[in-house]
């Protein structure tokens, strides 16, 4: 008798064992949340800066946290970086079981939308109101924005331009293109001579969208993409079956480097950095790279120009400084921290000290508004800023402005249209077919 | 021994803590997926309830169906590549010369990761700069192929890394089982006269047909299931030239915050699993006797 109870003393440690190995990951982390033996309060904080593949990034905000926390000697901040994808998927799991960390980093529109709607991001209006009056770029604050409520502080923003090789275009005599007519010309001429014209990694699908909504832009007016997300107007608009089939045009004609819908933005980048595509439509992020980073050579980086994408003759977006883009990253405060107030002025801190710091001290175009007198920065960067000031509209990426499932599918369309396995027709169709299931949902 | 076994506490005892973990970490899952097929839910916030309509969706879901039949002819790939495996095995446990290098040097793949793998056919298969098409052009062939960017091609382009990735893997469990094959059948059949073929195929195969049958199994699974170097390579595309069920599960449930149709997706890979394996013991069965 006593055997068996010994037995099944023996039997129920090894269940519990099971059951608390299985807690374990939680009870921890509730522990770092609160106060933890050294008497501090913990904010956990979450990013998707890696040291390796964003380093100045990185950098600045661990200097931004050391001296948060030197300012803040009872606060010490926890962080964990992560790469963007696992990012993406950690935020999601940790948000299903309620664990945000404290402060953490959040895409604009559908991708924050779920989280703020579904009651996980704290509002924030109070802060933007008391902190940041007007010191924000119009329309970055909106894109965080979900029923009146803004749920996250921004801390990128971004424009897309043709970036090009100076040295390519002087070799064959050519200029920057004013209209679209130009820029098929330019593409004629590089193709007789054997040059790749342009680089894209329509693998990806956005960096191919950025081709397809400048062109959007251009013949159906400035605010045509974003109807289409409001439902005022639809994809299959002869405006915007007609960008895409421009699209098609610049396919057919070999435009674009060959094989490009089985690379990534990455392998794409690679053709423009070695110099063998002339042209590059990307955004700002990549302005370090072109200007400061020291694994760029230095005779690449002063071959870089820009010029903004070319007017389309006969349509309806007559305005050159009108830009794709957007914001990228802001900061959120999760409702159910221990220390929201805490966390809020965590935040708060670190956006305005990105605000500040970021275009010196890590090339980064910030979503503050930078005044650009004495800024000791590459004269790119001085460009950039006053476009940005001048600009008259930035439409916010499609796929960025659409929900998660309807960008998705934009994605698959782009790489399907570049790669000619859908008409113009079916690809303005089949988003609609989603709009309005989206719709009716 | 006895004793113990016949002793049910110690039995369950034994048996108990990994009843639990496989219960816990596998079928409870398996029948949580289940579960959340039935639900219309994005990820983060409330489920709602919708009965069978995932699931109705999903079966007249041409991408869905079109995904498994890339599955299915992986799976049909896989199966014909054994005969490949076999085939150099047999060569190899026939002991000749230096078959303990080609041995190592069939393993090689299987110890790489996958992204890393990966990463290498990317390169290799580069349109411009790749080592095939380089090759090609060397040949003074103008027209190279376009590989994964050539929807036609893709599937079949992204088949010979996965191929090539497990090679080692097979051929290293049939040369272990035909290294078992008792020495005295061959030399019996080698003094009344058979030939190395003869040999091969009426007496090493016959003997090492379990193993082989689990292979096959393991084959048609393991490509039903198959997600990492898809996923990497082409991420499915251009277009859905590349899907795979698992892949097209994933997007569904990452990319596009369906976890509700995402599990319907992944529930329906498994009933396909099941069922395939069902089938392939069913068949194997029917053949031996």
């Amino acid at each position: 008798m006593k055997k068996k109870a010994f037995t099944w003393l023996v039997l129920l440690m090894l269940m519990a064992g099971i059951v608390l190995s299985g807690c374990s990951s939680s009870s921890s982390d509730s522990a770092s949340e609160g106060k933890s033996g050294d008497g501090k309060i913990h904010l956990k904080f979450m990013h998707d800066w890696p040291k390796g593949s964003s380093t100045a990034y990185y950098n600045l905000v661990e200097e931004i946290i050391k001296d948060y926390e030197a300012k803040h000697p009872n606060v010490q901040i926890d962080v964990e970086v992560l790469n963007p994808d696992q990012y993406r998927d950690k935020l999601k799991v940790l948000a299903a079981s309620n664990e945000l960390p404290d402060v953490g980093l959040t895409w604009s529109n559908g991708f924050a939308e779920p989280y703020a709607t579904g009651g996980q991001f704290a509002p924030l209006n109070d802060i933007i109101e008391k902190e940041f009056k007007d010191q924000f770029v119009p329309g970055t604050v909106e894109a965080y924005t979900f029923n009146g409520k803004s749920y996250a502080l921004p801390m990128e923003m971004n424009i897309t331009y043709i970036f090009y090789n100076k040295e390519i275009f002087k070799k064959y005599g050519l200029q920057e293109p004013k209209t679209f007519e130009d820029l098929k010309n330019i593409g004629k001429t590089l193709i007789k001579h054997g040059v790749i014209p342009a680089t894209v990694g329509s693998k990806d699908g956005w960096p191919a969208s950025m081709w397809f909504m400048y062109l959007a832009d251009r013949i159906g007016g400035p605010t045509i993409l974003t109807d289409v997300i409001q439902g005022k107007v639809k994809m299959s608009d002869p405006a915007i079956v007609k960008a895409a089939k421009e699209v098609q045009n610049l396919v057919d004609m070999g435009f674009f480097v060959k094989g490009n819908t089985a690379f990534s933005n990455d392998d794409a980048k690679g053709y423009f950095l070695n110099e063998k595509a002339a042209m590059f439509l990307t955004a700002t992020w990549e302005l370090p790279n072109f200007t400061t980073s020291p694994d760029v050579p230095q005779e690449f980086k002063e071959k870089v120009g820009y010029f903004k994408f070319p007017l389309y003759e006969g349509g309806k977006g007559t305005d050159i400084n009108s830009y794709v883009g957007g914001p990228g990253l802001g900061a959120f405060v999760a409702e159910n921290s221990k220390h929201k107030e805490q966390a809020k002025d965590f935040a708060a801190y670190l956006v305005k000290e990105w605000g500040k710091r970021s275009v010196e001290g890590a090339g980064i175009l910030p979503a503050m508004k930078v005044d650009t007198e004495g800024l000791d920065v590459p004269q790119m960067y001085l460009d950039v800023l006053n476009d940005i000031n001048n600009a008259t509209n930035i439409t916010t990426w499609f796929d960025t402005q659409a929900s998660p499932n309807v960008s998705e599918l934009h994605h698959d369309l782009m790489t399907a249209l570049f790669g000619k396995q859908i008409t113009p027709e079916e690809f303005a169709k089949q988003h609609d077919d989603a709009l309005a299931e989206e719709a009716n949902k | 021994m006895k004793n113990v076994m016949s002793n049910k506490t110690a039995i369950i005892l034994y048996v108990l803590p990994s009843l639990l973990l496989v219960l816990f970490l596998i079928y409870i899952p398996i029948a949580l997926t289940g579960y959340y097929g039935l639900m219309d839910w994005s990820g983060v916030g409330q489920m709602k309830f919708i009965g069978l309509e995932n699931y109705k969706k999903l079966i007249h879901d041409k991408l869905f169906w079109e995904s498994t039949w890339h599955s299915v002819l992986l799976a049909l790939f896989s199966v014909l590549s054994l005969i490949g495996y076999l085939i150099v095995s047999l060569i190899l446990a026939s002991k000749i010369k230096g078959g303990n290098l080609f041995r190592k040097i069939y393993i090689i793949p299987m110890l790489m990761s996958s992204v890393a793998i990966a990463q290498l056919w990317i390169k290799i298969f580069d349109p411009m700069n790749g080592l095939i098409n380089s090759l090609l052009s060397m040949f003074g062939i103008k027209e190279t192929p376009l590989w994964l960017a050539d929807p036609d091609m893709a599937l079949y382009s992204v088949f010979i890394p996965i191929v090539w990735q497990y090679a080692g893997f097979y051929i290293i469990i049939m040369y272990a089982a035909l290294i078992n094959v008792p020495q005295e059948l061959i030399e019996a059949a080698r003094i009344d006269g058979a030939n190395a073929f003869q040999i091969a195929y009426k007496i090493k195969v016959p003997l090492i047909s379990g193993v082989l049958k689990v292979l096959v199994i393991l084959a048609v699974v393991g490509s039903l299931k198959y997600f990492d170097l898809i996923y990497v390579m082409t991420g499915g595309g251009p277009g859905h030239a590349t899907e795979v069920i698992a892949s097209y599960m994933y997007k569904e449930a990452f990319g596009k915050f369906n976890f509700g149709y995402g599990s319907a997706i992944g529930f329906g890979l498994l009933i396909l699993s099941m069922g395939a394996t069902w089938m392939i013991q069913k068949m194997l069965r029917v053949n031996q006797e």
